[in-house]
C-alpha cells in the first residue's frame, strides 16, 4: 500500500489539464488510487465469469480471447435495455457544467475525473461501434477503438467514481454519470474484473446474508454484546428478538452497524428505541438471514443487486411480518427507494405501513412497504411519543452530512434534521453548496472504501472534509452526524486526515443518548462511555 | 486530437461549406441550392429526429431513477419541494418546463475555487446559464420571425414579435435585439470553449462545428439585413413556393442568400446525427422526467427476469447447528 502524502501536500491540486489531448494521454495506474482485483473464489461464489488469480497491475489481465466481442455485445445489450444509457451516450453537449462538480476531480485535478470525460471514456467507444459519424469520421468524431488500454482506463476511472450523482444535479439534461459508471462496471464484470472490495462483500452477502460474512450465531452474540453495553450505561436490559415469526415489523440495517465503531453505537440507539417502544406496542424482529441493508451488488450489476436484495422481501414473507423498517444507510436506501419494488416486488403479502405507536400511515411508502427509521422516529417525535433529554448531547456541536444516495436518489433532507434538532442543542449546517442535493460524497462510496486506495479516498473526501473544517473552525463543530453506514466507516478516517478533532456519529446514536428509558439509572456517560456534560467529576469518583 | 486541430478542422469545413453555394450558383445550380438541398435537409431533419426519438424510445426505462434535487413528499408537516422533486406527473411537467424553458439545472451552476488554507469555495457562476439561455431564446425568436417569409398574410404574432424585438428603433433597417444577442451569445459560447482550459480539453470538433455553422448562418443573415441587401420580395416568393410545394426560383437573389440557406440546410441535415439532438433528448431524460414516487407506486421493468438467489432454506441448511446453539428458531429440526 502506498503512503498517502500529508494533507498539506495533497491539497496542492492543479486543475489545469495536461498539454496532450486526453485520448493521447496514457492512463498510468497510480498506487493509492486503485483497488485490488476480485479473488477467484469470490467470483465463483456467485457464479460470475472468469475467476482467476490476477492483479490490476499485471500487464496480462487473463481475459478470454473474445473479450472485445463480449464487451461490445454487452454494450449493445445494455443500450437496448436502458434508455438512460443510450440517451446519455448521445446528448451530452460537453458544456462542462458538470466538470468541477465531482469530488474526485476537485480532489485530484485529474481531468478524466471530470464527469463529462469519465463518460467520454465510454462514449468514444460507443461512437466508434454504434454511430454512423463515429464509423465514418473516427477520431474527428471523437471515436476510438476498444483496446486493452482503453479497457484498463475504464477500469481505473469507473472505480474512481462513487456513483454519487452530484454531476447529474447540475447537468442541463440530467445526464447521470453514475448511471454510465454503472454500465461501465457491468461491462467490466462481464470479464470478471471487479474489485475485491466489492466482490468479497457480494460473495459474503450471498452466503451469510451480510457483507461482512457474519454467521447467524455471531450476529446474535454481537448484538447481545451491545445489550450488555446498553445495560452498563443505562441500567436497563433490552431484549431484541431474531428471526421471529409473527412479528409485526422486520428490521433491516446495514451490517456495518453491527460490526464496527462508530456504527455500533447507532445500532445501540436502535435497540434502545425499540425497547422504549415495546411497552407502547412495538412488535419488531431482527433477522440473521436478511442481516444486510446495504447492497454491494448494486456496485456490480443490476442483476447482482436484485439477487442480493431478494432476501428482504423473502424474509418478510417467511416471517409473516406486516412491513419492513430500514436502518440508516445510504446506497441501501437508493436501492430500497428506487429499485426494490421493481426488482423483487410487488410485496402483496405485506400491508401498508402504519406506525403502531402513532397510527401514522406512511402513505408515500404504501407500495414498497418499507419505511426509513428516520421517518419512523421523526414521526414519533412529532407526536411527542419520546421522552428526550437533549442536554445529554450538550458536549457535542453537531453538523449533518447528507449522504449522496438518500439525497439525490430520494430527497431525504428534513426528517434526519428534525430528529437531530430534537435530540441535540448545538447544531450547525455546513455551507449551503455542500449539503442537501449539493452534498459532497464521503469519497469512499460505491464500494471504494478499501485500504489500498486510501489516497483516492482522502482526495475524493477533500471537499466534504473541507466543509466540515469550515464549521469546525467557525462554530466549534466536533461531531459529524450522518445516516449512512459507509459514511460511518469512511468518515472517521477522513476526519482524522483532514479535520482531526471531529468525530462521526449516526443519528440514532444521538437519539439513544437523549432517550429517557423507563427505570434507567442516572446516566453518567454516553453510549461511547464518555462522560456526559457535567459528569466528568462523577466519572472520576467512580475510578 | 489537439485543441488546435479540433478548432481548425470544423472551421475549414464550414468555410468550404460557405464556398459551395457561392460557386454552385455561379455555375447555374441555383435550383439545386434553392430547392433540392433545402427539401433534402428538411426531410433528413424531420426523418432523422423521428428515427432518433423512436430509437431512444425503443429502449425501455427499467428503473425509476429520478435525480431528486429537493425534499421528497413524505409527511404533511414536512415541506415538499414539488418541482425539484416531483411526486405527481403534473409536478413533473412543471419540472420539465422549468428545465426546457429556463434551464433550471444550469442555473444551479457553481464555480469551484481552491485557495490556500486549503480552502474550497463554490461561487455562483451564472454566465453559462445566461449565455445558453440568450443563445437559445434568440435563436428561437429569430426562427419564429422568419415565419413572415412562409405565410401570407404574415401572422399577427410574428408582427408583434418583430415589433418587440425591434423596440430600440435604432438604425435603418431597425436593429433586432435578438440579432445582437445571438452574436454575443455565440461569441461567448465559443470563447469559453477556447479560453477555459478544462473546456478546451473536453471539446471535440463536433462541439465547434455547430458553433461555426451557426456563426455562418447568423452572420450571413445579419449581412443580408443590414449590409448587403438582397431582394426580400424574391426571397419571399421562393419561400412561399417551397412551402406550397410548387418550387420556382426567382432570378437574381443575391449569393449571400444562398450561403444563408445552405448553412441552414447543413445545420438541419447535421442535426439528427449530432449532439444537437439534445433538443429532443432532454424530454426523454429519465432522471428528469419521472416522478419520484417509486415507494408509492410500483414501477415495472419490462425486461425483468428471474435471478438465482440464495434461499432461506439453503441458508438454514448450512447454519442450522450454529443457529440452534444460540437459540435461533429454525424451520427444520
Ligand atoms: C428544447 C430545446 C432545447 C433545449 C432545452 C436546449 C438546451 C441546451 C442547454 C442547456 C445547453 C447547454 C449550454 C450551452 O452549452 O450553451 C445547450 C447547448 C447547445 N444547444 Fe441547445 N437546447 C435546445 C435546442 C437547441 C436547438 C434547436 C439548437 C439548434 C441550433 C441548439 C443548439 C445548441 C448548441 C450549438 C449548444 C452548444 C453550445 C456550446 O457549444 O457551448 N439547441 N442547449
Ligand atoms: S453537464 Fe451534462 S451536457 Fe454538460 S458536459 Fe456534463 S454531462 Fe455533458
Ligand atoms: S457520480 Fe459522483 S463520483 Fe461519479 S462522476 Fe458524477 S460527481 Fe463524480
Amino acid at each position: 500500500m502506498a503512503d498517502v502524502p500529508k494533507p498539506e501536500e495533497l491539497a496542492k491540486i492543479d486543475h489545469t489539464p495536461p498539454e496532450t489531448p486526453w485520448m493521447e494521454t496514457p492512463t498510468v495506474f497510480k498506487d493509492g488510487m486503485w483497488c485490488y482485483g476480485a479473488k477467484p473464489q469470490n467470483l465463483e461464489a456467485v457464479g460470475m465469469p472468469n475467476p482467476r488469480e490476477w492483479s490490476p497491475k499485471d500487464e496480462d489481465w487473463k481475459l478470454p480471447d473474445d473479450w472485445k466481442e463480449i464487451v461490445l455485445d454487452g454494450m449493445k445489450d445494455r443500450l437496448g435495455r436502458f434508455r438512460s444509457f443510450k440517451l446519455f451516450m448521445d446528448i451530452c453537449v460537453r458544456c462542462g457544467a458538470c466538470a468541477d462538480k465531482c469530488h474526485y476531480f476537485i480532489g485530484s485535478g485529474d481531468p478524466k475525473n471530470m464527469p463529462v470525460l469519465r463518460a467520454e471514456l465510454l462514449r468514444s467507444v460507443y461512437r466508434k461501434n454504434f454511430t454512423l459519424g463515429g464509423k465514418l469520421f473516427k477520431k474527428v468524431a471523437g471515436a476510438r477503438d476498444l483496446t486493452m488500454d482503453v479497457f484498463k482506463e475504464w477500469w481505473y476511472y469507473f472505480f474512481q467514481c462513487s456513483e454519487c450523482r452530484r454531476c447529474s444535479v447540475f447537468c442541463p439534461y440530467g445526464i447521470d454519470t453514475a448511471e454510465i459508471t454503472m454500465m461501465g462496471r457491468e461491462l467490466i464484470n462481464l470479464l470478471g474484473c471487479n474489485i475485491d472490495w466489492i466482490q468479497a462483500p457480494v460473495a459474503n452477502c450471498y452466503r451469510t446474508g451480510n457483507h461482512l460474512g457474519i454467521q447467524p450465531h455471531a450476529y446474535v452474540s454481537m448484538i447481545e454484546f451491545f445489550c450488555d453495553e446498553i445495560e452498563d450505561v443505562t441500567g436497563v436490559r433490552v431484549n431484541p428478538t431474531f428471526n421471529r415469526k409473527g412479528a409485526e415489523i422486520l428490521f433491516i440495517t446495514p451490517s456495518g452497524d453491527v460490526f464496527a465503531d462508530p456504527g455500533t453505537y447507532t445500532a445501540m440507539g436502535y435497540l434502545m428505541l425499540f425497547h422504549y417502544l415495546e411497552s407502547m406496542g412495538l412488535d419488531i424482529t431482527w433477522s440473521t438471514y436478511a442481516s444486510e441493508g446495504g447492497n454491494f451488488g448494486f456496485f456490480t450489476s443490476h442483476e447482482m443487486a436484485k439477487r442480493l436484495n431478494a432476501k428482504m422481501y423473502a424474509e418478510a414473507k417467511r416471517l409473516g411480518v406486516k412491513w419492513i423498517l430500514g436502518g440508516e444507510c445510504g446506497h441501501m436506501w437508493r436501492v430500497v427507494h428506487q429499485y426494490m419494488d421493481t426488482f423483487n416486488g410487488p410485496p402483496d403479502f405485506l400491508e401498508e405501513p402504519v406506525s403502531p405507536i402513532t397510527g401514522t400511515k406512511f402513505e408515500h411508502a404504501k407500495s414498497t412497504k418499507m419505511v426509513h427509521i428516520c421517518e419512523f422516529t421523526a414521526d414519533l417525535i412529532r407526536h411527542n411519543k419520546l421522552k428526550l433529554d437533549p442536554s445529554r448531547n450538550d458536549n457535542l456541536v453537531v453538523t449533518y452530512h447528507d449522504s449522496c444516495n438518500p439525497s439525490r436518489g430520494m430527497g431525504f433532507f428534513e426528517e434526519p434534521r428534525y430528529i437531530i434538532k430534537n435530540v441535540c442543542n448545538n447544531f450547525y449546517e455546513m455551507p449551503s453548496n455542500t449539503i442537501r442535493e449539493e452534498t459532497f460524497c464521503c469519497g469512499s462510496g460505491a464500494g471504494l472504501n478499501a485500504g489500498e486506495n486510501l489516497e483516492l479516498r482522502m482526495r475524493g473526501g477533500f471537499p466534504r472534509a473541507n466543509a466540515v473544517k469550515h464549521v469546525h473552525e467557525k462554530h466549534g463543530v466536533n461531531m459529524l452526524a450522518c445516516i449512512c453506514a459507509i459514511d460511518r466507516a469512511a468518515l472517521p478516517t477522513l476526519m482524522d486526515y483532514w479535520v482531526p478533532d471531529v468525530e462521526v456519529t449516526g443519528v440514532h446514536e444521538l437519539v439513544g443518548n437523549a432517550l429517557i428509558l423507563d427505570g434507567e439509572k442516572k446516566r453518567t456517560t454516553d453510549l461511547r462511555g464518555e462522560p456526559l456534560p457535567g459528569m466528568e467529576d462523577i466519572e472520576d469518583e467512580d475510578l | 486530437m489537439s485543441a488546435q486541430k479540433s478548432i481548425l478542422y470544423p472551421l475549414v469545413a464550414v468555410l468550404v461549406l460557405i464556398l459551395i453555394p457561392v460557386i454552385g450558383v455561379k455555375l447555374g445550380l441555383s435550383y439545386f441550392f434553392a430547392v433540392v438541398v433545402p427539401y433534402a435537409a428538411f426531410i433528413i431533419f424531420f426523418g432523422g429526429i423521428l428515427c432518433k426519438v423512436i430509437n431512444w424510445a425503443r429502449s425501455p426505462v427499467p428503473f425509476r431513477i429520478t435525480t431528486t434535487c429537493g425534499q421528497e413528499k413524505s409527511f404533511d408537516w414536512v415541506k415538499h419541494n414539488k418541482f425539484d422533486n416531483p411526486f405527481t406527473n403534473g409536478q413533473v411537467a412543471v419540472r420539465m418546463a422549468l428545465e426546457v424553458l429556463c434551464f433550471r439545472s444550469l442555473f444551479r451552476n457553481l464555480k469551484m475555487e481552491l485557495r490556500d488554507g486549503p480552502k474550497l469555495s463554490y461561487g455562483s457562476a451564472k454566465w453559462l446559464w445566461l449565455g445558453a439561455l440568450a443563445f437559445h431564446w434568440s435563436f428561437f425568436i429569430i426562427l419564429l420571425r422568419h415565419m413572415r417569409f412562409f405565410a401570407q398574410p404574415v401572422p399577427g404574432f410574428v408582427d408583434m414579435l418583430q415589433n418587440v424585438d425591434g423596440f430600440f428603433e435604432l438604425g435603418l433597417p431597425q436593429l433586432f435585439v435578438t440579432d445582437a444577442v445571438i452574436v454575443a451569445a455565440l461569441t461567448y459560447l465559443f470563447l469559453r470553449r477556447v479560453v477555459v482550459p478544462q473546456l478546451r480539453y473536453i471539446s471535440l470538433p463536433s462541439d465547434y462545428f455547430p458553433l461555426f455553422l451557426l456563426f455562418g448562418l447568423v452572420l450571413s443573415g445579419i449581412g443580408m439585413r443590414y449590409f448587403f441587401r438582397v431582394d426580400i420580395v424574391k426571397v419571399k416568393e421562393l419561400a412561399m413556393s417551397l412551402v406550397t410545394l410548387k418550387p420556382t426560383v426567382p432570378e437574381g437573389i443575391g449569393a449571400l442568400f444562398y450561403v444563408h440557406l445552405f448553412m441552414l440546410s447543413v445545420l438541419f441535415a447535421y442535426f439528427p446525427f449530432s449532439k444537437l439532438t439534445h433538443m429532443a433528448g432532454v424530454f426523454l431524460s429519465p432522471t428528469r422526467n419521472l416522478a419520484n414516487n417509486s415507494r408509492y407506486k410500483r414501477h415495472v421493468n419490462p425486461w425483468d427476469y428471474p435471478v438465482k438467489v440464495h434461499t432461506y432454506e439453503e441458508y438454514e441448511e448450512e447454519f442450522r447447528e450454529k443457529m440452534k446453539e444460540v437459540g435461533l428458531p429454525v424451520e427444520k429440526e
